[in-house]
Parts: structure tokens; C-alpha cells; sequence
């Protein structure tokens, strides 16, 4: 599995992750980010990618 | 092709250590290029992001370790020349010469040197280039000396009312300055926010204290050592500590000059990156990454535009160095790569005061504007229409409200171009 953090004192909500890895990234209706902290290995490219495309770098892969 | 055979063959050469170069080394890597690999980066910074320079950074303070892009284990053996800026480059004898007159042979070139900033040149009088209170905002070292410098009571007078002007007038008033903006523009931000958006972002930035000079520019800097005031060309002046220049940016391709390529705004690209010389021919060994490539998106029609939008950097770096890693491995992958269509979505966010400004497309190529939905005083979403085309969306706040219409430019255009054959 992999362990995802978002530093949510750094989020701004903008959402690109939400376009690299739809099914780990969420808008809600609110506007806020909400995401799943534990996913599967085979999500790996796509949580890279939505690493890369936040503009706040506020995502990272928990060691 | 059997280089063990041979002398080790030369390295891959990124020219630009920012966040293109990173991601053409790791795109690179990814397309299992696993030969040398040797970036060269003016900056002694590793690759770190901007976006916080002119934002939470200022008021925050700003360390490298804050804002340096995480390494990954990947690129752990590329070869970082830092502090280091290339001076020349020969496509023919396929070397890249450095200041200290080093030169270096490569056998494949990525041009990503990106932008710097342009600097006030006032009608009448400048003093000293070295004046201190004069700043640019593009680099960490740029933004730790503005930092120490934006004080409360600090007069400072921002030169140009774009992106980043606006978000140093914004970061700087809350800091406690006093902040007057000068721009020849009518409207802060007018391009690409169109003249309704634009005028109300103004009303938000004066409720907040900013003072506005536009249809201005700048006659006379005054100061001997330090600066002390602004004179305008209607001979108004400005009492200042800090002047913070704003008005745009040059591409760094100077080190490009007689190498045949076309630099005359940026350096032209095809859409797999590949630079393009004077005479049309694509280099299969030279590739152009960042704010400086100018290169078509099929999103929007066959012209090649430079986009300095956050986004670019990532998304040319990883076609770049997926195209790149094709052409090392052989023609069949290289073929298929080009093939691929490559059509980056351009997106860009700016935060001033409580304003959040959130866009995708490219509203700049709009002939009308409409307002979509929302509240112009509150949150609103506006959209950017060519002919009856939706080329750009802009929503202050609303951003999940945003996504369908950034989906609708993406399919549209796509729609667009099926048709067209």
C-alpha cells in the first residue's frame, strides 16, 4: 500500500491532483480536497504525477 | 548501436536546473535512458518551486529546504553542474561551452534556461542598476532580499500590474507596507482577466489599501546608493524605500546565438519538443522545455506560443524527455512517440489577499467574454470564447464549479479538430 499525506496547512484546493489521479483526489462540493490516505501500489505513477501538478507541492508519498 | 563497444558515450545535457530540467531528467528516466546524464543550472539552488516566492514566502520568510523539489531515487545518479551558466552552444561540433571556458560534449541537448525578469529602463534618469531597494521577484535569492526589505511602514512602489505584481501588492500590504502600483495598463491584470474581471480585482486591491497609478510608467529613479523615490511621466512623484519590477520577462536564449535554431521569441519547438532551426528542420537531438519553448498545443490551433504558466515547465519536461528517451532507444520507439498527440491543458492560480483566482485554457485568445455564473462581487466564474469556442475559463473561487468547464475546452477543441480534417 501507499501512504499519502497532504500537509492541509499548505493545500489552497486547486484540484490538478484531481485530474492525475481521480480515483486517490476529490473536490467536494465545498470546494475543499479530500483523498484517500492508503491506496493500492498499482496507483503509484498516478499519485507521482499528482505530486508533480500541485502547484503548492503539499502532497507526498509517507515513507 | 553498440555503445559499450565504443568510448563511453557523452552525456545528455539539461541546460536549466528549475523544475523543467527536473522533469525532463525524470521523464528521461522513465523511458529507460539510463546513459549519463549532466544538468547545468546557473542558480547553486537544486530545482525548487516558485510559486511561494511571491506569496507565502514573502511573508512567511523562505528557505530553499521550504520550497526544493523532493529528489527522487530515479534521477539520484544525474550529474548536477550548479552555480555554473552556459555561455555557448554548437549544434555541429554538439557542445555546450561554460563561463569558466569548459566544454562539455553531449550527445543529446535540452534547452531549459527559462525566462528572467525584464528590468524598468525609466524615460528620463535611472540611478545605479545596483541601486539597493530595486528588486525582481523570480529567483529564492531574489525573494529572501525583497523579504527582508518589506517592512510595515515600507513605501513600496510595484512596477507592473501582471500576475506577479499583483500578488507582491497583495503579500507586501499585509506585510504592513504602504503599496502604490504603477503600470502603463489600464486595468491590473487586464490581460488575460479581460476589462470586467480586471476592474473588479482592482476594487478587491483597493479595498485593501493598495494604491493604483496605471496609464503610468516610470520617468526617473531616484537615489545614489539607496533608493529614494519614483517619478512618474506626468511628473508626479513617489516617495520610495522599495521599487519591486514587475513588467514581464526575456527568455535566456542569448547562449543560443549562432546555432541556427529559432530563437527570435524563446526557442521554436515542434510538438514533440524538438527544437526547430531557421530553416524549418526539426533536431531530433535537441529538445526545448519551459517558459522559453514556443510550440504549438493542437487543444487551440498549429501556432506556437511561448505559455509561462506553472504548468508548462512539467508538461513539455515530460514529453520532452519521453520523446528524447524514444530517439535514444531506437527508431520504432521514436516513431511511436512522436506520434502521440500532445496537448497540455494550460492552468494558472494566483492567491492576493482573500482573492483566489484559478484559470485553464488560454483566455488570452478570447473575442468575447461572458460571465458564466456567480456573483461578480463574490465568487464568480467567467468564460473566454473564440468565435463560439470556449478557449479559457477564469473563476475567482468556485473551483470544483470550474472542472466541467475545463473538461468542455478539452472536448471542444478536440471536437474541433476531428472536424477540421
Amino acid at each position: 500500500m501507499i501512504k499519502i499525506d497532504v500537509d492541509m496547512a499548505v493545500c489552497q484546493h486547486y484540484g490538478q491532483c484531481v485530474f492525475e489521479a481521480p480515483t486517490v483526489f476529490t473536490l467536494n462540493a465545498d470546494d475543499k480536497l479530500e483523498y484517500l490516505a492508503s491506496v493500492d501500489d498499482s496507483l503509484l505513477a498516478e499519485v507521482e504525477s499528482a505530486i508533480d501538478v500541485c502547484p503548492m507541492q503539499a502532497i507526498r508519498i509517507v515513507e | 548501436m553498440a555503445p559499450e563497444a565504443d568510448a563511453q558515450p557523452a552525456p545528455v545535457i539539461i541546460v536549466g536546473a528549475a523544475m523543467g530540467g527536473l522533469r525532463t531528467a525524470e521523464a528521461l528516466r522513465k523511458a529507460g535512458y539510463t546513459g549519463a546524464l549532466t544538468v547545468i543550472g546557473e542558480e547553486i539552488h537544486a530545482p525548487y518551486n516558485r510559486p511561494p516566492l511571491s506569496k507565502d514566502a514573502l511573508s512567511t520568510g523562505v528557505t530553499h529546504e521550504a520550497v526544493a523539489f523532493p529528489q527522487r531515487p530515479a534521477t539520484a545518479d544525474v550529474d548536477w553542474l550548479l552555480g555554473v551558466r552556459v555561455s555557448s552552444a554548437s549544434l555541429a561540433a554538439k557542445t555546450v561551452t561554460t563561463t569558466d571556458g569548459v566544454s562539455h560534449p553531449f550527445r543529446a541537448l535540452v534547452i531549459a534556461t527559462g525566462i528572467r525578469p525584464r528590468r524598468v529602463i525609466p524615460s528620463v534618469s535611472e540611478g545605479p542598476r545596483s541601486l539597493s531597494g530595486r528588486h525582481t521577484v523570480r529567483t529564492l535569492d531574489d525573494a529572501m532580499a525583497l523579504r527582508d526589505e518589506l517592512v510595515p511602514g515600507a513605501r513600496v512602489v510595484v512596477a507592473g500590474s501582471g500576475f506577479i505584481g499583483c500578488e507582491v501588492a497583495a503579500t507586501a500590504t499585509k506585510l504592513g507596507c504602504e503599496v502604490t502600483v504603477v503600470s502603463p495598463s489600464s486595468r491590473p491584470i487586464i490581460r488575460p482577466l479581460g476589462p470586467v474581471l480586471a476592474a473588479e480585482l482592482q476594487r478587491r486591491h483597493e479595498a485593501h489599501g493598495v494604491l493604483f497609478r496605471l496609464g503610468r510608467s516610470i520617468a526617473v529613479i531616484e537615489g545614489d546608493t539607496r533608493l529614494t523615490g519614483i517619478v512618474l511621466d506626468d511628473g508626479s512623484r513617489l516617495a520610495a524605500d522599495v521599487l519591486v519590477e514587475a513588467i514581464g520577462s526575456d527568455c535566456n536564449s542569448d547562449w543560443l546565438a549562432g546555432t541556427g535554431l529559432d530563437i527570435a521569441n524563446g526557442v521554436l519547438a515542434d510538438a514533440g519538443m524538438r527544437a526547430i532551426d531557421v530553416d524549418g528542420n526539426a533536431h531530433d537531438d535537441v529538445y526545448v522545455v519551459g517558459d522559453i519553448a514556443r510550440f504549438p498545443n493542437a487543444l487551440f490551433d498549429d501556432v506556437a506560443r511561448r505559455v509561462e504558466h506553472w504548468n508548462i515547465p512539467t508538461d513539455t519536461g515530460k514529453r520532452a524527455g519521453a520523446v528524447l528517451g524514444a530517439w535514444l532507444a531506437g527508431d520504432a520507439a521514436f516513431t511511436e512517440a512522436l506520434a502521440l498527440p500532445f496537448t497540455p491543458m494550460p492552468a494558472f492560480w494566483s492567491n492576493q489577499f482573500d482573492i483566489g483566482i484559478q484559470a485553464y485554457g488560454l483566455p488570452g485568445l478570447a473575442d468575447s467574454i461572458r460571465q458564466l455564473e456567480g456573483d461578480l462581487a463574490g465568487d464568480c466564474i467567467f468564460g473566454y470564447y473564440r468565435g463560439t469556442r470556449l478557449v479559457g475559463v477564469v473563476g475567482l473561487g468556485m473551483k470544483a464549479a470550474l472542472l466541467p468547464y475545463r473538461q468542455q475546452i478539452a472536448t471542444a477543441e478536440a471536437e474541433a479538430a476531428t472536424t477540421a480534417r
